[in-house]
């Protein structure tokens, strides 16, 4: 191969690339990135990203060319400072260096020419490539309805620079719509702000389909602990503009770049059982979808993701697929070490010509909140039991392992790393057996998750 | 000199961790391979409590997001971490665990 081209420029792709070069590919390397920013890391932007104030002066909103932006190691979009890109970015000048990559960003890929074996670009260019690793993550779901400045998800540095400037500006109501790990997050880190904060969640409960209702329990307590309100079992039936544009506090998170007329400011959401909460700030956590619509004419299967093989091979031998984006098999992860682990595999794959390599580890997540870490591993079946091995929600701290015909499927952790560990590193080894329950352990009855 | 623990405390396979001052970071103690080690506990890469971790000869893998580092210098092994921890003197002393904490480097410059 002389020419491949990694489609996405975050963790995947970024990981994509040094697989590339460490499994020996010396050809053209060319990486194309919706964002303007090099690589940089999300799980922060929900956690002491958003905590901490806005440090440095933004940089000088200078006049710059497209063609500057492509090759600075950071964005002069309105707030983003140089610290806000050093404490995130993935890499270092050094290793830019050595991957001898070119950078296209700024310019979304808008599609796949399989016949003439190039990455079509958004702005007319057309990079002809020999091969290609689709790594372009997943974008939020947002509300149906009209656009309300001070309503904003949660993915990108733009979008928790935006975030992150309204809540530094003083105590406010924010209401976060979904309960699950992005809205805990964020609901967590509101809170720590000292904002009066509610979480709107559809389900009796959140992540009872990750978690199963015991641990999901345990979680929901997380938040109803530190006064964050939790609102269950109601969706949201409209945003609510009292009909005054916005001032000058904050934006909508439009496109940067793009000039926006001043969206009418949010001031409440209006629940579908009637109710109604004030919010000067709305956080929209509902999950997010695969970023597959410039694939939508390409001879790829997509199905809530690009369908691979367990090697991230898609139906094109030139083409694979790692992170957010790729389903390996039945399974797509959304978790920051799948992003890490694929590529490798996939380029391996992409390198040989056929799957001579398999993505095999048992998915990994955690998640930070109100001081705890939570930590989860392994495949939980809706089915499985689960039980507390040690520790208890009232300590702040356990270890629930999760069965299946007597054998651990997955772990759960809370505030209990080491023994989370060990049993996550067995998982990986596969087919561990259960351990003997420690006298005292309360049992979860059979059927106590959904 | 710190004192840790006593030797017989730390069985092989153990780590423990140190506080010693709001001045100081906190130390992991390990106890592998025959040898006593102590590194600063917080990872380099984010927040996680390297004595939490998984311990295989003279490595220890974080807990958060499975950097390796070697014991013996500090060193990251693989990513995510990509700056060396810092070591500290280890010794022994009547049956006694003791650390001498490294003398703080020059805080990079920001
Ligand atoms: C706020 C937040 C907190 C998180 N916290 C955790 C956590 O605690 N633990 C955990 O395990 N995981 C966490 N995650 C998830 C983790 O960050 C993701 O799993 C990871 O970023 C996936 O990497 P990726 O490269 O596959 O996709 P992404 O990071 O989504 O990157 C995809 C990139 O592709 C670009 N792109 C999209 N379409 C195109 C196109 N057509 N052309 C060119 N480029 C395109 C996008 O702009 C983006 O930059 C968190 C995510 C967020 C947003
Ligand atoms: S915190 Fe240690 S590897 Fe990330």
């Amino acid at each position: 191969m002389r020419t491949v081209t990694v489609v996405g420029a975050s963790l995947a792709g970024l990981y994509a690339a040094r697989a590339l070069r460490a499994q020996g590919f010396d050809g053209r390397l060319v990486v194309i990135g919706a964002e303007r920013h090099r690589p940089y890391d999300r799980p922060p932007l929900s956690k002491d990203f958003l905590a901490r104030a806005p440090g440095a002066p933004a940089m000088a909103a200078g006049a710059r060319s497209p063609s500057d932006a492509d090759t600075l190691a950071l964005s002069d979009a309105d707030a983003v400072t140089l610290s806000d890109a050093e404490a995130l970015s993935l890499s270092d000048a050094d290793e830019d260096a050595e991957l001898a990559a070119e950078w296209l960003l700024g310019t979304p890929a808008a599609g796949l020419d399989t016949a003439g074996r190039a990455v079509l670009l958004a702005d007319g260019r057309r990079i002809t490539t020999d091969g290609v690793v689709i790594a372009t993550g997943a974008t939020p779901r947002t509300l149906p309805g009209p656009p309300r400045a001070g309503v904003h998800t949660l993915r990108t540095l733009d979008d928790a620079v935006a975030l992150r400037a309204e809540l530094h500006a003083g105590a406010r109501k924010v209401v976060v719509i979904g309960g699950g790990f992005i809205g805990a997050e964020a609901a967590s880190t509101c809170a720590e702000l000292g904002a009066d904060v509610t979480i709107v969640e559809a389900a009796p409960l959140p992540l009872v389909p990750q978690l199963g209702r015991e641990i999901a329990q345990v979680c929901a307590r997380l938040h109803t602990g530190h006064g964050v309100r939790l609102l269950c079992g109601t969706g949201v039936k409209a945003l609510r503009a009292d009909g005054r544009g916005d001032g000058d506090r904050g934006d909508s998170g439009a496109p940067p770049g793009t000039t926006t007329r001043r969206a009418p400011r949010v001031t409440g959401v209006e629940l579908a059982d009637g109710r109604l909460l004030g919010a000067d700030t709305v956080i929209v956590g509902i999950g997010v979808r695969p970023a597959t619509d410039w694939l939508a004419a390409s001879p790829l299967a997509l199905r809530d993701g690009v369908l691979c093989d367990q090697g991230g091979v898609t139906a094109l031998r030139q083409v694979v697929a790692a992170g957010d984006v790729a389903r390996y098999g039945e399974l797509r992860a959304e978790h920051w070490t799948s992003a890490t682990e694929q590529p490798a595999v996939a380029v391996r794959n992409l390198l040989a010509g056929t799957t001579v390599a398999r993505h095999t580890a048992p998915p990994y997540f955690w998640s930070d909140q109100y001081g705890s870490r939570i930590q989860l591993a392994g495949h939980r079946g809706p089915k499985d039991t689960v039980r507390i091995a040690e520790g208890s929600p009232e300590e702040g701290s356990l270890l629930a392992v999760y069965e299946r015909d007597g054998e651990i499927t997955a772990a759960f952790a809370l505030n209990r790393p080491r023994p989370f560990t060990r049993l996550r590193r067995r998982l990986g080894a596969g087919r561990p057996a259960a351990p003997a329950a420690p006298a005292g352990a309360p049992a979860a009855a059979p059927g106590a998750t959904p | 000199m710190i004192p840790v623990c006593r030797i017989e405390d730390l069985p092989e396979g153990e780590s423990v961790r140190i506080e010693i001052d709001d001045a100081t970071p906190a130390i992991a103690v390990f106890h592998t391979d025959g040898a006593l080690y102590a590194v600063d506990d917080t990872c380099s890469h984010q927040d996680a409590s390297l004595s939490e971790g998984w311990v295989e000869g003279c490595f220890v893998e974080c807990p958060l997001h499975a950097a390796l580092f070697d014991l013996r210098t500090g060193a990251p092994v693989c990513l995510p971490a990509r700056r060396p921890v810092r070591t500290h003197e280890v010794s022994v002393v009547d049956g006694m665990i003791h650390v001498r904490p490294a003398v703080p480097e020059e805080e990079a410059v920001a």
